[in-house]
């Protein structure tokens, strides 16, 4: 027992000390950064303040926070409609032979940096784009597709769909099949074998492709900022902003802070269903 | 007629390989049909073209005088026992048990009444609240054929459901499963590669290999009387010789084995003079100590020792036989005795060699 425990603590050393180093220890620094004061040449000067906290709770930028939940909640939602018959093909459908091949392709945009891929969507959409093109080569009229709602969402879909994929993939895998034989048996049509079989056994890869697509949507800044044209200001945009613009590190931090506080609320009041998904 | 299964001319083909051959099978109302055969034989085929979990690429099957073969699985007025038993892992044993009545609408009362009923039926009344993760192997069978029955099937479809059970929990179950099928009166079709387990619950066995029944007979008919090679080895004949027969005489066919032995078999009119054909001979048929018939001498090669009763190698000139012999008796034997060994005519088999027909 004794033996178990030390060798438990020998090999989650490595994990902890990284986890430590580069993790909670600039957090800490974040933590002092947002307790501090900005100075006229962008410095922080250390203080012990909740001035900039107050001023995130300000309803301007609690707008701007909701109005990234929702975005973030509407990408979880259009990751899950598309990328679940995706995996369900990919799992179930798909000749065996050609899944790894296909899996690879799922993953393959990771190749490339995200920002050059948020470069190449605008090629394709804007107004002198492929898609244009095509269209008035088609003699139809062109359409705008960049540079509003729209685009923003369809670059936090294609960026977030991987991370649904994958862990939708692997719990639809681990479905037995006999189990849908069983609710086929028992008088279930397809529709019915879906709802009573298929998404109950596969909550847990639901769960987690929502958490995977929703918390980094949440703080999401280079879609909105490439393909919204930065019009609408969303918490990510805002907090990039007070680093790199506005030089007000300390409340950058604090909003970076009133964000994670946003995240660990959203996993406390949704920890029943997940915890019961986990459990699965 | 309420209950009846008849299966005409079908047939299955997984790319190349035939796995169902033109099978025909009928079961009356009520009757318990054994479909039995090593893997690979098409046994759990048939079953599932049955069910509906697969589309036959010929023949048909009928449920209750109505052709069903081109309903799906879920239209078909059967229901299935899987091997696994594919219990939902994410329901209770009551929502198990409640599935299918879900599935029909059946009112929230209703339902709870007939699963209360089901449950009683398997034994496991007051484990409806229980997660199918808890039970044993035994509870999870008999909840997978509670959520079966409780549908009132007209026929019900059974693949290898003992198969996981330890041998005597298995025993207990056989007799349970086949006093419940008499009391309901459903229709069983029963899938095993167990040949004590279909000698034990069945009123027919369908002996399958190769995707082709080999024989269809009552448990004793089928012992008694294997008709080919393959059922007397998978029925446990012991003893299977080649030979050819010599001459006929006086009702009893004289055969020579091609390793030498001479001896007579009953005449059942399949004795030709001069034909090959294939012997086969119970080991517990042999006997060490009467002397009245087919007497051959020989010497006790190896001995297998199986509890009540031990089963002697012996050595008849280049033949090597299985005796079987009762442990009262077998204690004063050891390997090298010399024995005389005998057996009437009446018990040498007659078998047709299936695998060598086109």
């Amino acid at each position: 027992m004794r033996e178990n425990r030390r060798e438990a603590v020998g090999l989650l050393l490595p994990g902890l000390v990284l986890l430590g180093v580069l993790f909670y220890l600039p957090q800490l620094l974040m933590l002092g950064v947002s307790l501090g004061r900005r100075t006229a040449y962008g410095g922080v000067e250390h203080a012990f303040s909740l001035d900039n906290y107050l001023r995130a709770l300000d309803p301007l930028y609690l707008t701007i926070l909701g109005r990234s939940v929702v975005l973030a909640a509407v990408t979880t939602l259009l990751c899950l409609a598309v990328g679940y018959p995706v995996a369900y093909w990919l799992a179930r459908r798909a000749p065996k032979r050609w899944r790894n091949a296909l899996l690879i392709l799922v993953i393959l945009p990771f190749w490339t940096s995200f920002l050059v891929r948020m470069y190449a969507w605008i090629v394709l959409l804007r107004s002198e784009g492929v898609v244009n093109l095509a269209l008035s080569g088609l003699g139809l009229p062109r359409a705008e597709l960049l540079y509003n709602d729209f685009a923003v969402l369809l670059g936090q879909l294609y960026g977030e769909l991987p991370f649904m994929i994958i862990p939708l993939y692997v719990s639809l895998e681990k479905l037995d099949p006999s189990l849908l034989e069983a609710a086929a048996d028992l008088g279930a049509d397809a529709r019915r074998s879906f709802t009573q079989v298929v998404v109950p056994q596969t909550l847990p890869g639901i769960a987690a492709g929502c958490v995977l697509v929703f918390v980094p949507s949440l703080g999401a800044y280079l879609a909105p900022d490439l393909l919204g044209g930065g019009k609408t200001a969303y918490i990510g945009n805002l907090i990039q902003g007070q680093f790199a613009v506005a030089r007000d590190m300390p409340f950058g931090a604090a909003l970076s802070f009133v964000l994670s506080l946003a995240v660990l609320g959203l996993f406390v009041v949704f920890r029943r269903p997940l915890a019961k998904a986990r459990a699965l | 007629m309420k209950g009846a299964l008849s299966i005409r001319g079908i047939s299955k083909r997984y790319g190349d390989a035939l796995a169902v051959r033109e099978v025909s099978l009928e079961a009356k109302p009520g009757e318990f049909v054994t479909l039995l055969g090593p893997s690979g034989c098409g046994k759990t085929t048939l079953l599932r073209l049955v069910a509906g979990f697969e589309r036959p690429d010929a023949g048909s099957v009928s449920l209750s005088g109505q052709d069903v073969t081109a309903l799906p699985a879920h239209k078909r007025p059967v229901n299935t026992v899987f091997q696994h038993y594919a219990l939902f892992p994410h329901r209770s044993v009551f929502g198990n048990v409640a599935f299918g009545l879900e599935v029909r609408g059946v009112p929230p009362p209703e339902t709870r009444a007939r699963v209360e009923a089901a449950l009683e039926l398997v034994r496991l009344s007051g484990l409806g609240a229980r997660g199918v993760g808890e039970l044993s192997g035994g509870q999870k069978q008999r909840v997978a054929l509670a959520r079966a029955l409780v549908l009132e099937p007209e026929v019900l479809l059974l693949d290898e459901p003992m198969a996981a059970l330890d041998p005597k929990l298995r025993h207990e179950m056989q007799v349970e499963l086949k006093n419940l099928q008499e009391r309901l009166g459903i229709t069983f079709l029963f899938v095993t590669h167990d040949q004590d387990e279909a000698l034990v619950m069945a009123d027919r066995i369908a002996v399958m290999s190769h995707g082709r029944i080999e024989q269809l007979d009552g448990p004793e008919q089928l012992y008694e009387k294997p008709r080919t090679r393959f059922v007397a080895d998978f029925l446990g004949v012991a003893n299977l010789l080649r030979g050819t027969v010599d001459r006929l005489a006086d009702g009893l066919a004289r055969v020579r084995t091609e390793s030498g032995l001479v001896f007579d078999a009953a005449q059942d009119g399949g004795y030709r003079v001069g034909a090959a054909v294939w012997l086969g001979l119970r080991s517990e048929r042999i006997s060490l100590t009467e002397r009245s018939s087919n007497v051959l001498e020989g010497t006790i090669d190896d001995e297998i020792f199986l509890g009540d009763w031990t089963d002697w190698r012996v050595r008849v000139g280049a033949t090597v036989l299985s005796v079987g012999e009762g442990n009262v008796l077998a204690r004063a034997r050891r390997r090298g005795d010399a024995v005389t060994l005998s057996f009437p005519p009446e018990a040498v088999l007659r078998l047709e060699d299936a695998e060598s027909a086109p």
